[in-house]
């Protein structure tokens, strides 16, 4: 194994930097943002791998300079093809969350909620809960 | 014939998934695609009988040899894997259909028929992959189809639960894949038979760096805790059926991908205190969400996760004796749990609500639903002469049979969080079926939010729960041969000479 380009090392992780910084956001749209730039930092990683680029791969039967290493090739050309399949998804199910929520922000987590409402309703009545699945938010203290 | 065997399990579903996309009527897709999963649990069942005469059955696809091509193994643990979650498919896959979940309100789509078998598809290409790359294929298969099932027809909440768990998984994969490349740059290859004495020459803290990466990974895809608490969020909001073969395959297939990997690639002689640890953990804190629960399916989640804490305890030990505990346990939970999960769905379409407070006073469930949640509520706890006890009962013998401080805090924490489970099992049981609430109103149970089920569709639920509950039973009667099955699959975890010859060739170790 070569020594590994400092370029493409400093790229790969500053796209996975990126990529969970935006992960961690509440906006859905920059969440999928995350995930675009977290597939192409390990798609990236895949192909740096492979070690030094080299020939195609391709035998001809004549010169000896050593070709590159297909493998992690094939590898990366199935993982892009998954990471766009699934960015595509994920694309349509903030669409499909923004049309039925309007907003595409991430909300509070139910649960949690419900433990912060309970601790509050010692003192006052709590406002009406949005979004409660069936009966389970109004279960907890009866 | 034989040598094309290992890949009838994946081509099947995949071609009927195709089929079932094209216009057909209703009555001719639901035929195709149980009859599809028939013959895939035929062959199953015939490859894990060549498995286990035979040995391991390896196909290299395409002709390709092992490092450069795709290689499909079927040994006896993923034979035995491969059978068992092919039938509990197929109970689901009735269940669905007497529901009504299969059929979409809009007639021009038809999605969850094909989703469905690229599920199965997924779950049977993890099973008998021979390399890392195609187990990270194989799990993108299964989730991407488990992405289009759990947001089917979705409304608010069930479109932010399955973005919680698409997300989450995404991100696992996407890590996955990482582990892959750097694990490809360390030995220069992906098959998992090479990579064993590969990783071995290794320097230590590398080697340990990708084994904590990956244990990581399937960690969460397992829902581990503390990586679970996508599973508890997303799970109890899907359609019964979607949920009981979530329930019962999607965090198996990570359990067997750890069972595989840790022991072919990451061998070793003594407990694991680390995974021990997060065994201990998952059963307690699992089985403590479970009891603060009111809605029967979150429940029932948390308990999934409680129990994935028992599967861990087997690994964790790291001989012979706890992987045989721990195979036992992945086949009697897959069953028992898809029954639990079958027999809620029953339970709450007949009180139309998941909130146990609820049931009480409203129109008890019927004989035949309690009955069916009851046996397998007693399986999951560990009463003597159900499945679970069996499971149980081979896991803390392996566990005292170790010895040492760490193997018996897993089995105390198993005790307990069994002793737990049946608490949390009796509470369903006294707050929603058999509680009568003074001076509550004796109203009419409201329509289900579920299509309704037409009269023949309840009878398919019915005889699907019913399968489920025969199943599990079926399990405990056959408890010897299974155990001395286990106990092979064991072995040759334990001992991958004939895995690496059957993926290799012999010679070229």
């Amino acid at each position: 194994m070569n020594s590994v380009d400092v370029t493409m090392a400093l790229v790969v992780g500053g796209l996975f930097t990126a990529g969970f910084h935006l992960m961690l956001q509440r906006s859905l749209m920059r969440i999928v943002f995350g995930f675009i730039l977290l597939g192409h930092g390990t798609n990236l990683l895949l192909l740096v791998v492979g070690g030094s680029p080299g020939r195609p791969p391709v035998v001809q039967g004549e010169g000896t300079a050593p070709t590159a290493d297909p493998l992690p090739q094939a590898m990366a050309l199935t993982a892009i093809v998954i990471t766009f399949g699934l960015t595509v998804f994920l694309v349509a199910l903030a669409y499909r969350s923004w049309r039925l929520s309007g907003h595409d922000e991430v909300r509070d987590d139910l649960e949690d909620r419900r433990i912060g409402t309970a601790r509050e309703r010692a003192g006052n009545d709590p406002g009406p809960e949005h979004g409660a699945v069936d009966g389970t938010t109004d279960g907890a203290d009866r | 014939m034989t040598g094309v065997l290992p890949a009838l399990p994946v081509l099947l579903p995949v071609l009927g998934a195709g089929l079932t996309l094209f216009p057909l009527s209703h009555a001719v897709v639901r035929a195709l695609s149980t009859g599809v999963l028939t013959l895939v649990l035929a062959c199953e069942a015939a490859l894990l009988v060549l498995a286990d005469t035979r040995g391991p059955q390896a196909l290299h696809v395409g002709g390709w040899p092992a490092p450069l091509g795709v290689t499909l193994v079927a040994d006896r643990l993923s034979a035995l894997l491969l059978t068992v979650s092919t039938l509990v498919a197929l109970a689901v896959l009735v269940f669905a259909i007497g529901q009504g979940t299969a059929e979409d309100r809009t007639p021009s789509v038809v999605v969850f028929h094909p989703a469905f078998l690229l599920l199965i598809t997924g779950v049977s290409l993890a099973f008998l992959s021979g390399d890392l790359f195609n187990l990270f294929v194989a799990f993108e298969v299964m989730l991407a189809a488990s992405y289009v099932l759990i947001t089917l027809d979705a409304d608010e909440n069930r479109t932010r639960a399955g973005m919680t768990y698409t997300i989450v998984s995404l991100t696992s994969s996407l890590l996955f894949l990482s582990l892959i490349a750097l694990v490809y740059a360390a030995t220069g290859t992906v098959t998992l038979a090479q990579l064993g004495p590969r990783l071995a020459e290794l320097p230590d803290g590398l080697r340990g760096a990708f084994a904590l990466l990956l244990l990581t990974v399937l960690g969460i895809k397992t829902a581990v805790i503390p990586l679970h608490f996508w599973l508890p969020d997303s799970y109890p909001t899907a359609p019964a059926p979607i949920t009981a073969v979530f329930a019962a395959l999607l965090t198996k297939v990570g359990v067997y991908a750890l069972l595989r990997t840790q022991t072919l690639l990451f061998p070793r002689t003594d407990v694991w205190t680390l995974l021990a640890c997060a065994a201990i953990i998952t059963m307690i804190v699992g089985i403590l969400g479970a009891i603060a629960q009111d809605d029967l399916n979150r429940l029932l989640s948390f308990t999934l996760v409680s129990h994935i804490g028992f599967m861990l305890f087997g690994l964790a030990l790291f001989d012979a004796r706890g992987l045989t505990g721990s195979i036992l346990y992945v086949i009697h939970h897959i069953v028992v749990q898809a029954a639990l999960f079958l027999a809620a769905g029953l339970v709450v379409g007949r009180t139309g609500t998941a909130a146990l407070h609820r049931m009480a006073g409203r129109w008890p469930p019927g004989v035949l639903v309690i009955a069916l949640f009851a046996v397998p509520a007693m399986s999951l706890s560990g009463i003597p002469p159900f499945s679970g006890f069996v499971a149980k009962l081979a896991l803390l013998e392996a566990g005292v049979a170790q010895g040492g401080p760490v193997a018996y805090a897993l089995a105390a924490a198993a005790l307990l969080t069994s002793l737990l489970t049946l608490y949390a099992m009796t509470r369903v049981w006294t707050v929603a079926f058999t509680a009568r609430v003074a001076g509550h109103r004796e109203e009419p149970p409201p329509e289900p939010d579920t299509p309704a089920a037409r009269p023949s569709g309840t009878r398919f639920m019915f005889a699907a729960a019913a399968g489920m509950t025969v199943a599990g039973i079926a399990i405990a009667v056959c408890a010897g041969p299974l155990a001395e099955l286990g106990e092979r699959a064991a072995e040759d975890l334990l001992h991958p000479r004939d895995y690496r010859s059957a993926v290799l060739g012999e010679g070229d170790r």
